[in-house]
């Protein structure tokens, strides 16, 4: 191979070549070591050339997808779905005459929050929990972002049918503050699945056959509840760490 | 310097210790992790990730003992790992998906575009960056974990099983890679193919039930073995007799 004599490329360097001689050495650069380590480009010169590179140019636009996964993770997305249409579901039934909504809205975000955390649903979790990111806060973040989705859904369907806020919207936040907790313990899905169906099994079908809302749900039982959340809470708080690794169960 | 350090090392997968008493010293350069399917390599590369808590003994990352809150964060910041099953979002493209990796390590917002742009470029994606994940194929998919796992430019860099999946072209371009990084980075690989190791790395670190059977250079390995042993290669050589003495 021919090379470039070193005259022509410290030329080159200075930026002083031009045209078709400064073509063919740039090609015949990019190809021969031996070369390039003749080249030596002068700090004044390389300064210019990147302040002259536009970074903007190769920066991409802002992802609705990333800026959306900083609240809530891809895998949450269809649990989240699958609630809000559980709980039209609901609204429509009640109009019909049952309580459905009051009797489902603690369980209606447990499933979003068991995504947030979970090896099984979240196909990312395994890198996710390696990061700096992981922790209390992330998830926090996270079940954050369903609330953000199900209450302004939650609220006017609520008002639709005519049932007052204290009575559902205390139990929701106790359920999704107990399954974080239950969650440092045995895993945040089995946290879950377990609460709902306990709900369920207890709570949920009595009423359904009985046709009357427990004394849970009255509106006298705020009390009970809300010292449900502080429990749930403070357990949260002194097992944070568990978030920080691998999510235990699946 | 050190960069990974452990003493006594204890993990458990499940109830069974998978990881039990193994001490390592590793600094900048390649350190294949090898050993026959079960023999801990993945429950040592989740615990050197600070994914699993050590069930007993001490570990200690880039200086670093691993305890409270604030330690596994400043740790994790210069960490990168690609799992063994490496999951992702099919929806995300190539870039969306590493720059979503970056945000949650914690880059600096200025510094994520250009690092992903790197990142892409360094694997071998360029062209592909504003594809969907679910479009590509297996290799590409993970070439996409080795981007995220690079993109914060980590200082001890864990891959486990990382060839898995790539063509031999891709594979040759990996290993590229890998001695790339090992001048500054602590890179720790693990796979059960002898030829990965041959390839690619500086030291061997070879693992049988949980504990460390043999830990040298390559050439040690292959002195190991004996024309008599099953094998293709010296190195395969060493490794079974390595694996034989341990099982008498």
């Amino acid at each position: 191979m021919t090379h470039v004599p070193p005259a022509l490329i410290a030329s080159y360097a200075q930026g002083l070549s031009t045209g078709i001689d400064a073509a063919v050495i740039e090609a015949h650069l990019g190809t021969c070591a031996s070369c390039r380590s003749k080249l030596h480009v002068p700090d004044k010169v390389l300064d210019e050339v990147w302040s002259e590179i536009d970074l903007g140019a190769t920066r991409p636009r802002d992802s609705v997808l990333v800026r959306a996964a900083v609240w809530a993770s891809p895998a949450m997305v269809p649990w989240i779905a699958m609630t809000v249409l559980v709980t039209a579901v609901a609204v429509v039934t009640d109009l019909l005459g049952t309580q459905l909504l009051v009797l489902l809205a603690p369980i209606a975000p447990v499933a979003g929050v068991a995504a947030a955390w979970s090896r099984g649903m979240d196909p990312a979790h395994e890198i996710v929990a390696c990061t700096p990111r992981a922790g209390l806060d992330l998830v926090l973040r996270r079940t954050i972002a369903v609330l953000a989705v199900l209450l302004p859904v939650l609220l006017p369907l609520g008002w639709l049918i005519g049932a007052s806020p204290a009575q559902w919207l205390l139990p929701c936040l106790a359920f999704t503050t107990a399954t974080l907790a239950l969650g440092t313990l045995i895993g945040v899905r089995r946290a879950a699945v377990g609460l709902a169906t306990t709900w369920v099994a207890f709570v949920v079908g009595p009423s359904l056959v009985t046709a009357s809302l427990p004394a849970l749900l009255e509106p006298s039982s705020a009390g009970l509840w809300l010292i449900a959340c502080a429990v749930a809470a403070v357990v949260v708080v002194l097992r944070a760490s568990t978030f920080t690794r691998l999510a235990s169960g699946n | 310097m050190v960069r990974v350090q452990a003493v006594g090392l204890r993990v458990r997968a499940g109830r069974r210790m998978a990881v039990d008493g193994i001490d390592l010293d590793l600094k900048n350069g390649v350190h294949g992790v090898l050993g026959p399917n079960g023999a801990g390599k993945t429950t040592l590369m989740r615990a050197l990730a600070t994914v699993l808590r050590p069930a007993s003994g001490e570990l200690t990352m880039l200086g670093t003992a691993l305890g409270s809150r604030e330690s596994l964060r400043q740790v994790r910041e210069r960490i990168g790992y690609l799992p063994q099953k490496f999951g992702y979002y099919k929806r995300f493209t190539v870039r969306e998906f590493v720059e979503y990796m970056a945000w949650l390590k914690q880059m600096p917002g200025v510094d994520i575009p250009g690092a992903v742009e790197r990142a892409v470029e360094r694997v071998g994606l360029g062209d592909r960056a504003d594809d969907k994940l679910s479009t590509l194929s297996g290799g590409m998919v993970r070439r996409v974990g080795i981007a995220q796992a690079i993109v914060n430019e980590p200082a001890v860099l864990l891959l486990d099983e990382p060839t898995a999946g790539l063509d031999p072209a891709e594979r040759m371009r990996f290993r590229a890679l890998l001695r790339e990084s090992a001048e500054d980075t602590c890179v720790v690989v693990s796979t059960h193919l002898v030829e990965d190791v041959a390839a690619g790395c500086d030291q061997v670190l070879l693992m049988d039930k949980g504990r460390v059977l043999f830990q040298g250079g390559t050439d040690e390995l292959a002195a190991a073995g004996e024309a008599s042993e099953v094998g293709d290669s010296p190195l395969e050589r060493g490794y079974s007799a390595l694996l034989d003495r341990a099982a008498r």
